[in-house]
C-alpha cells in the first residue's frame, strides 16, 4: 500500500515504556489483538508493549492480505518483521498464541537479532497426526473446520450468492459490524487451511533463543503432546503447564499467563 | 388456597430439566456442570458420563471444536453472549446431530455460562441444499467465466496474413474486462491467386449464444467465399445460411473483395446494415463508401449492393460501432469525431487503426462498453 506503512495497515498499537525492551503480542487464528487485553497491560510498567492484527484479521487493512504471500506462515512472519523494522525495534520478545507461536519461531529464525526471545502460548508445530506424532487432528477434521466456518460466517452474513453483492456492500458492513473476531470468509478459510495444514516441526531445531512454552493441561486444539514436542525440540525451552482447560489461557486464566511470562522475562538473557 | 406439600426440587430446576431444548451449564474451563434431559437425549449418554466429566467442545465435531475455541469462547468472554451458531454434536457412535447453539455468560466473575442447543436436522438438510446450490452456482459462474475466456481466445481474430503489395492492420479489443465473449469479428482470407476477402462484422447480443453465431458466421463466410466472388452475392448466401440456422441473433458486416489486376488493386464492397467504410485520401480528406443494405439474418427480403472502385492511394478503414458509439459523459464518440480524427492521423494503416482504437478507448476512460474491431488497408 503506497503511502501507508505496514505498522499502520496492521493496526499496530503501542503502549508502555519506550526505554524498555519490546514485547510483541501476536494473536492466533480467530480473533484480533483484543485477545491480549487481559494480559498485555500487565507488562506496560516495565516494557514497551506492541500489539497488531495479522493481515486479513480483525482491523488489519484488507489490502494487507495477499493470497500468495499468505499461503504459508512465512508470509506472516515476514510481515511481522516488516512491522518491527518500521518501528525500529530489535531485541524483541514475541509472544505468539497458537499458530502465531510458529509465526514467532519463523520470524526469529529469519531475524535472530530482532526476535531474541519467544513465548509460545498453546503452540503446536503440526496440528495433524503423523506417524507416532500426535497433533490431535486428522485431514478430515480440517475439512470439517472449513465446513463449520462456511456455516458460520460470523459477522459476515453475506447474501446467499456473493455474486449479487457489489463491493460497496461489504465496505458498508465493515463500518457497521464489530471486527474483533471477524475475518472475510475466504481469507478465514485460507488462514485456517494454512494454519492447520502447516508443519513447522523441523523449524524448531533452528531456534536459538530463550523460549517459554505455555501449555494448557487439557487443550482441545493443542494437546499436551503438541506442547511437549515443541518444548523438547527447542533447545533449552522451558515448559510451563497451566492446570486448566481450553485453548486460550490468556482469556480464561490471564493471571497465570501473566505470572509465567513475567517470571520468564525476569531471567536475564544470556549475553 | 389448599396447602401444597413441600416440593422436593425447586420449580426452576424443574423448568431447567424439562426445557424443550438441550440446556447445559458450563464452567469457564468448558466443563459441563449441569445438563438437562433433552441435552442428554441428544448426546445419547447418561448424566454420569457427561456432567463434571466432558467439556462442551469435546462433544462437537473437530472443526466445531476449533471454531468454539478460536471464535466462540473469545466472543462469549467479551460480549457475554453468542447466538445462532450452527455446529454438529457427535455422539459416541459417530452419528452427527446438527444443532443451533446460543450461549450466555451467567456469572462474569466465575465465567460460568449457559448454553441451549436446538436440534436442526430437517432445517439443516434444507440449508445444506441451499449451501450446495450456492456453491454450485458460484462454481458454474467460475466455469462460465473460464469457458468464456477460452472461447474468447479461439474467437479473437488472428493477425491478418501477409498480403503482397497490400499494407493491412487489424485490431480487436473486447469490451470491459475482456472476460465476456463479444460479438465483433474480422477475417482476412485468400479467395483467388490475386484476390482476397476482408470481412468485419458485429453479431447482435453478447455471451456464449452470440459467440456461437459469430463462430458460425466466420466459418460460413469462409466456406461461401470462393463460390461467391461478388460481395453482395456472398452476403445474400450468408443471409440465407444464418436464417436457416434459426438463431435469434443477427449480424451486421462489411465484405470487401480486393483483387490485384495489372499491378493495381480493385475493391468491391458490400454492406449488411453495417457502418460504411471510411476512405482516406493522402491529403486527409475522407468519404464514406458503401450502400447500407440489411443486416444478415434479420429480413425475409434482404438487400445488398456492391460498389466498386480502384484502391489507388487510398486508405480504407472498416470498423464496428464500438468505435462510434463509445460513450463518455460528453456523449457518443460519433461519426464526426472519427472523421476529424482520421484526417489528422498519418496516412498509414497501422497509424490509422491504432489511432482510432486509442481515441475510442480514451473517450470512454479505457473501459470499453462494447467490443471494438478495426481494419485498415492501403496499397503498398
Amino acid at each position: 500500500m503506497p503511502g501507508v506503512g505496514m505498522a499502520d495497515a496492521l493496526n499496530v498499537a503501542m503502549s508502555g515504556r519506550t526505554d524498555r525492551p519490546a514485547l510483541l503480542f501476536v494473536h492466533g487464528f480467530g480473533c484480533g489483538q483484543a485477545m491480549w487485553r487481559h494480559v498485555a497491560p500487565a507488562f506496560e510498567a516495565d516494557h514497551r508493549v506492541v500489539l497488531l492484527d495479522l493481515p486479513g484479521s480483525a482491523d488489519a487493512d484488507p489490502s494487507t492480505y495477499d493470497p500468495v504471500r499468505h499461503a504459508s506462515l512465512q508470509g506472516y512472519a515476514d510481515d511481522v518483521l516488516r512491522v518491527l523494522d518500521e518501528l525500529a525495534l530489535d531485541d524483541v520478545t514475541v509472544v505468539g498464541h497458537s499458530v502465531s507461536s510458529m509465526i514467532g519461531v519463523l520470524a526469529h529464525i529469519a531475524a535472530p537479532a530482532v526476535v531474541t526471545r519467544l513465548v509460545l502460548v498453546s503452540p503446536s508445530a503440526r496440528y495433524l497426526d503423523d506417524g507416532d506424532y500426535r497433533g490431535g487432528f486428522g485431514p478430515a477434521d480440517i475439512d470439517d473446520l472449513l465446513e463449520m466456518m462456511n456455516r458460520n460466517h460470523l459477522g459476515w452474513q453475506t447474501p446467499l450468492s456473493g455474486m449479487v453483492a457489489g463491493a460497496g456492500h461489504d465496505e458498508a458492513r465493515l463500518e457497521l459490524d464489530d471486527t474483533f473476531c471477524r475475518t472475510h470468509p475466504e481469507i478465514a478459510a485460507q488462514f485456517a487451511a494454512v494454519t492447520f495444514r502447516s508443519d513447522n516441526r523441523a523449524d524448531l531445531e533452528q531456534v536459538d533463543a530463550p523460549t517459554l512454552v505455555l501449555q494448557v493441561r487439557d487443550d482441545a486444539i493443542a494437546p499436551m503432546s503438541a506442547g511437549q514436542f515443541v518444548s523438547e525440540h527447542v533447545a533449552g525451552a522451558r515448559l510451563v503447564v497451566l492446570e486448566t482447560r481450553g485453548h486460550a489461557p490468556h482469556l480464561s486464566d490471564p493471571l497465570d499467563v501473566v505470572a509465567a511470562i513475567g517470571e520468564f522475562l525476569s531471567v536475564p538473557a544470556p549475553t | 388456597m389448599s396447602q401444597h406439600p413441600p416440593e422436593p426440587v425447586p420449580p426452576e430446576a424443574d423448568l431447567f430439566q424439562a426445557a424443550p431444548c438441550g440446556y447445559v451449564v458450563v464452567d469457564n474451563t468448558g466443563t459441563i456442570i449441569r445438563a438437562n434431559a433433552e441435552f442428554l437425549r441428544l448426546v445419547g449418554e447418561p448424566a454420569g458420563d457427561i456432567v463434571g466429566v466432558r467439556t462442551l467442545p469435546s462433544l462437537v465435531s473437530a472443526g466445531g471444536r476449533i471454531l468454539m475455541e478460536t471464535h466462540l469462547r473469545p466472543l462469549l468472554e467479551r460480549d457475554g453472549v453468542v447466538r445462532e451458531i450452527a455446529l454438529d454434536l457427535v455422539r459416541l457412535d459417530g452419528v452427527r446431530i446438527p444443532i443451533l447453539l446460543n450461549a450466555r455468560v451467567h456469572d462474569p466473575a466465575t465465567g460460568v455460562y449457559l448454553v441451549v442447543v436446538l436440534e436442526t436436522r430437517d432445517r439443516h438438510r434444507y440449508e445444506d441444499h441451499l449451501l450446495a446450490a450456492k456453491q454450485a452456482a458460484e462454481m458454474a459462474g467460475e466455469q462460465a467465466a473460464s469457458l468464456a475466456a477460452t472461447l474468447q481466445g479461439t474467437l479473437i481474430p488472428p493477425h491478418p496474413p501477409a498480403i503482397p503489395y497490400l499494407d493491412i492492420h487489424a485490431l480487436y479489443r473486447p469490451a470491459g474486462s475482456g472476460r465476456e465473449v463479444g460479438g465483433d469479428f474480422y477475417d482476412v482470407l485468400q479467395v483467388g491467386p490475386d484476390a482476397w476477402l476482408v470481412v468485419l462484422g458485429d453479431v447482435s447480443g453478447k455471451g456464449i449464444p452470440a459467440a456461437v453465431v459469430t463462430s458460425f458466421i466466420r466459418h460460413t463466410v469462409r466456406s461461401l467465399a470462393i463460390a461467391h466472388p461478388d460481395p453482395s452475392d456472398l452476403l445474400g448466401a450468408l443471409d440465407e445460411a444464418v436464417r436457416a440456422h434459426g438463431t435469434d441473433h443477427f449480424c451486421t458486416l462489411v465484405a470487401v473483395r480486393l483483387e490485384r489486376l495489372r499491378g493495381r488493386w480493385d475493391l468491391a464492397l458490400a454492406l449488411a446494415g453495417h457502418p460504411p467504410a471510411l476512405v482516406r485520401r493522402p491529403d486527409g480528406t475522407t468519404y464514406e463508401l458503401g450502400v447500407p443494405g440489411t443486416p444478415v439474418g434479420l429480413m425475409t427480403q434482404p438487400e445488398f449492393c456492391t460498389v466498386r472502385q480502384a484502391l489507388d492511394d487510398l486508405a480504407v478503414t472498416l470498423y464496428t460501432d464500438g468505435v462510434t458509439e463509445a460513450r463518455s459523459p460528453d456523449g457518443m464518440f460519433g461519426d464526426e469525431r472519427l472523421v476529424e480524427l482520421v484526417g489528422r492521423l498519418p496516412h498509414r494503416p497501422t497509424a490509422i487503426t491504432e489511432g482510432i482504437a486509442e481515441a475510442a478507448l480514451a473517450w470512454q476512460s479505457h473501459h470499453a462498453s462494447d467490443d471494438i474491431a478495426i481494419i485498415t488497408f492501403a496499397a503498398s
